[in-house]
This record gives C-alpha cells, sequence and structure tokens, in this order.
C-alpha cells in the first residue's frame, strides 16, 4: 500500500534520513523503532508532505505523494495521530473532530465516523462542548485519535501516542490500536514501549541514526540479539 | 471648558457610535493577525481606497451610498487577496522586521498615489443621510452614524457566525491554531491565508460605505483610522475577535468623551496614552490574546 524508496531527508546541511526504504502492506500494523533523534519523526512528517524529500519515492497505491502538498496527501487518506498531539487547542472536542474530516471524501462520512470515535472513546461523547486545551491529557490524547479517525484513513501514523501518559493510559492507547487493527486499519507506529508495539506489529523495521539497520516480523525483530540489547533492555 | 451633563451625554453616545465603526475596521486586522502572525500596516489605506469607491459612486454616479457596499466590499476582497498574493504572501517567513518595513512601505505607496491621482482635497459627500438627525432627550443622533453602528454590529455578527459555523470558517480558525495541524487534516493553508486577508480587507469595503455619509475622504484618512485599528487590536488583544469589538467601543468612548472634555487635541493623547499603558501594563491587551 505504501512504498518508501532510497528516502533521503535533511534540515539544512544536517542529513536526518540517510536512503530509507520500506513498506507497508494492507490491513497490518508496522512498526518503526528507534532511538530519540533516530528520525521516526522525520520519517512520518515527510509521508505526510510536511517536509520535502532531498531525494527518494514515495508511494501509495502507485501514486507518487513525494511532491504533493500535505492537505492532498490527507485527501488521499493518509493521517498521522502527530507527536505532542497537535490539537486546536481553543476549538470544542466536537469541533476538533469536524475539522478532522474536513477533506472532501471524509465529510461524506463525518456521522458514522462520528459514532466509530464516540463507541472508541465515549469519554469524548461527555465532553463534546469542551476546549481541547481544557482536557487532561489522556483525553487529548483520545482527541488525538479521534481526530485522525474522523479522517476516515486509509493508512493511519501514531508518532508516539502514548507519551507522558499513566501506565494504565498506556494500556488503553494500546488497546485502541488493537481495535483499530481489527478493524481492518492499516496502521504505521512509532511507539517508546518497543515490547508492547512488536507484539502487536506484523512487521517491523529498526531506524538507527537515520537508517534502516534491522527489519522483519515484528516477533522476529522482538527475539532479535541487537533489539533486546538496545531497546529492551536484556 | 465647561463641564456639563448634556455634554456627557453626547460625547458618550457618539463615542458608542464611532466606537461601533473603529470594531468593524479593527476586526478584519485582528484576524489577521491571529490567522498568519502579520500587521498589514496599509490596513488604514485600504480603507481610504474604499472610501475614494464610495465617495465616487455616491458623488459622481449618484448612487445610494449604503448600495455601494455590494461593490466596496468585493473590490476590497479583491485589493487585499491582489496585494497578498503579489507582495505579502512572499515575505510571510521573513523576519517580522521586514513584514513591517514592506506594509509600512505599501502604506506610504498607497497614500502617495492617491495625493497624485485624487490630489489632496478632502471630500465630502453629503447624502441625504447626512442630515438625518433626531433627539434623544437632550442628546443629538445623527442618523448616518445610527446606521453605520448598526450596520458595524451585523457585520461583525455575520463574520463572527462565519467562522463559527462554516466549515470554511472553521478552516480558517483552525490554521490561526495550528497551521501545521490544519494542513495534516487536509485545510490548504494556502487558499486559507488568502480567504483570511481577503475578508479581513473586506471588511473595510463595509466601513467606507457606511462612513461615507458622514466622514471625509482624503488621501490621508487612513492614517487616522489605521493607527485606532491598531490601538483597537493591541488593546483588545492579538487575534481576539470579541476583544477588538469591546476595545473598539472602549476607543470611541475615549476618543469622543475625551474631546468633550479636554483642551484642543488632547483628547488623541489620551488615546495614545492608553496604547502605551496597556503596552506597559498588559501587553497581551485587556482581553488576552486568545484565539478567536
Ligand atoms: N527542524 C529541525 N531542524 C534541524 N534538525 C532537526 C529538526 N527536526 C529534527 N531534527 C533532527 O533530525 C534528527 C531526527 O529527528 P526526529 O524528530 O525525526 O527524531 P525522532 O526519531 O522522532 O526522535 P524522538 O524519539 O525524540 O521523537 C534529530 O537529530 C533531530 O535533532
Ligand atoms: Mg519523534
Amino acid at each position: 500500500m505504501l512504498t518508501v524508496k532510497d528516502l533521503k531527508v535533511q534540515y539544512g546541511a544536517f542529513v536526518a534520513l540517510h536512503g530509507v526504504s520500506l513498506s507497508v502492506t494492507e490491513g497490518q500494523v508496522v512498526s518503526i523503532v528507534g532511538a530519540n533523534g533516530a528520525g521516526k519523526t522525520t520519517l512520518i512528517n515527510t509521508i505526510s508532505g510536511l517536509l520535502r524529500p532531498t531525494a527518494g519515492e514515495i508511494s501509495f497505491e502507485g501514486r507518487e505523494l513525494a511532491r504533493l502538498e500535505s492537505h492532498t496527501i490527507a485527501s488521499l487518506g493518509i493521517v498521522q495521530v502527530p507527536e505532542g498531539r497537535k490539537l486546536f487547542p481553543d476549538m470544542t472536542v466536537y469541533e476538533n473532530l469536524l475539522m478532522g474530516s474536513y477533506s472532501k471524501r471524509a465529510k461524506q462520512y463525518r456521522k458514522e465516523s462520528l459514532e466509530m470515535v464516540f463507541h472508541l472513546f465515549p469519554r469524548l461523547e461527555q465532553r463534546t462542548k469542551q476546549l481541547a486545551r481544557t482536557l487532561s491529557g489522556g483525553e487529548q490524547q483520545m482527541l488525538a485519535v479521534g481526530r485522525a479517525v474522523m479522517s476516515k484513513p486509509r493508512l493511519m501514523m501514531f508518532d508516539e501516542p502514548s507519551l507522558g501518559l499513566a501506565p494504565l493510559l498506556v494500556q488503553s492507547i494500546f488497546q485502541t490500536i488493537r481495535q483499530l487493527k481489527e478493524a481492518g486499519m492499516t496502521i504505521m507506529l512509532v511507539e517508546q514501549n518497543v515490547r508492547q508495539s512488536l507484539q502487536i506489529s506484523d512487521y517491523a523495521y529498526v531506524l538507527e541514526t537515520g537508517q534502516i539497520v534491522l527489519e522483519g516480523s515484528g516477533q522476529a525483530v522482538l527475539e532479535n540479539e541487537h533489539t533486546r540489547k538496545a531497546y529492551l533492555g536484556i | 471648558m465647561i463641564f456639563s451633563y448634556e455634554l456627557l451625554a453626547q460625547a458618550i453616545v457618539t463615542g458608542i457610535l464611532i466606537g461601533g465603526i473603529f470594531a468593524l475596521i479593527s476586526v478584519g486586522l485582528s484576524m489577521i493577525w491571529g490567522v498568519m502572525r502579520i500587521i498589514n500596516f496599509a490596513h488604514g489605506e485600504f480603507l481610504m481606497i474604499g472610501m475614494y469607491i464610495a465617495y465616487f459612486l455616491t458623488a459622481k454616479a449618484g448612487w445610494d451610498p449604503y448600495l455601494t457596499i455590494f461593490i466596496t466590499t468585493p473590490m476590497l476582497f479583491l485589493v487585499g487577496a491582489l496585494i497578498f498574493q503579489s507582495t505579502i504572501r512572499p515575505i510571510l517567513k521573513d523576519p517580522s522586521m521586514n513584514q513591517i518595513m514592506l506594509t509600512l512601505g505599501l502604506s506610504l505607496i498607497l497614500q502617495n498615489l492617491a495625493l497624485v491621482v485624487f490630489k489632496a482635497d478632502v471630500l465630502t459627500s453629503s447624502t441625504a443621510y447626512t442630515r438625518m438627525n433626531f433627539m434623544l432627550g437632550p442628546v443629538v443622533v445623527r442618523g448616518s452614524q445610527l446606521i453605520a453602528f448598526v450596520g458595524s454590529a451585523l457585520t461583525a455578527v455575520f463574520l463572527y457566525w462565519f467562522l463559527q459555523k462554516t466549515e470554511s470558517g472553521r478552516a480558517i480558525r483552525a490554521t490561526a491554531q495550528n497551521r501545521e495541524a490544519a494542513a495534516l487534516v487536509g485545510v490548504n493553508v494556502r487558499t486559507t491565508y488568502l480567504l483570511a486577508f481577503g475578508i479581513g480587507s473586506a471588511t473595510l469595503g463595509v466601513a467606507a460605505s457606511l462612513m461615507i455619509p458622514f466622514y471625509y475622504t482624503s488621501p490621508t484618512v487612513g492614517l487616522f483610522f489605521g493607527l485606532i485599528a491598531y490601538v483597537v487590536v493591541v488593546l483588545g488583544g492579538l487575534g481576539n475577535f470579541i476583544g477588538a469589538l469591546v476595545a473598539g467601543l472602549i476607543i470611541g468612548l475615549t476618543e469622543s468623551v475625551g474631546a468633550a472634555m479636554l483642551p484642543g487635541s488632547l483628547s488623541r493623547v489620551l488615546t495614545y496614552s492608553l496604547f502605551v499603558v496597556v503596552l506597559l501594563f498588559r501587553p497581551q491587551g485587556i482581553f488576552g490574546g486568545k484565539q478567536q
């Protein structure tokens, strides 16, 4: 569904991604594992069109993305739950959700998407009129995921969705990702909880200083000697 | 000057009516700041352009002044959109000093162009509405100012509704609150900027037509109203829609009551002193710089 080939991304002279290649198959959960500063957010933002690659290709269902603008990429059904949530702070929960289905394609499904979001997060339904910036951290993360679900996505990219959440809430985020997977969603997952994310992943890539150093099924990467040492502390 | 309650009552009524126009002139400027973090120092000159259009349509072509709204509003949208696209868009990411210099330069160019084309004449177009006054107790209410106030209020309500309830309005607010997040949900940030700048300028078209029955037109008319708009926007909190409306009324009252109570041009000093005091002690404005 998504294929990234020899992707090179720079911030000025600094090369953040040195020719990254990977692919995501429809209906699968694919993890990107990597330390702080490895380039995970850079990768996601480049797929979303917020950053321009200096070389390489990104194709989504045969369509080249690297030269499209963010809003066009969003309208194709690629959405991210961004690092740090990036909500619209002075809008209500409901307005944030409506913005999620801003693109023409998503607007048609607005009603059923709303039902799906409220089914995933009953908590949000009770808070539709509350301003996003007054929500608790956990609720804000629910809203960030909910807003992404509103876009009727074909591919969801999660960038550290459990960052800063209490253990119980981390569990509920993983629960949500599992639910989405069962509903057939294609997911690209970046998570600090490496063990858990590899456990629910069909496939995984290990990214180190802008390069893929290891790839394989979630299970294989989980059992790999290097992964165990570097990311699981065993 | 002799103090009298009649005089004060008159000043308060006039102040509120004029304050409505001040508010209308300011909301667009505030919205543009909220969305793209730019202060258009040619805002007053845009109003001047609108007033010339309204003036020629009423004084030369014999239009009803309020009918000219249907010309001035779309014209100012176009002027705003064209100037934005050609000069402001390219410097949106530049240091704010460059942006200030550019829009200040624009304002000087427009002023001097008007001087060349229309001469320094102060033009007044007396219409049927100009002399439509009535008494409210001891207070004279000028019909044209009352209409301008009501028109401003309606325009503000309409703009508020647009921003709150329509898909495009919501996209404008979303872009103001988080540009990247807006792009990620499918908002075309470039067209949203253009739309916001166009709408912010179009409000000046409405204001120009509302003002033409009671205010003179000249190449430098934008100086005063531009300055008023900056004061109002800062006082109300940059980017704060409701704040700009309330601050417009406050400045209208300050100007008018000051003029009635203080000798000569001291009232202007009062307005700008208020501005300086706010900047010193509450730089976020009296209502804070909350987004619309
Ligand atoms: N705007 C920027 N300008 C310059 N360098 C940047 C910028 N953003 C990121 N970088 C650098 O690019 C590299 C990759 O950053 P990125 O944010 O993609 O890492 P990450 O894997 O998401 O890390 P984390 O786990 O901390 O979120 C880092 O070395 C970072 O310092
Ligand atoms: Mg990151």
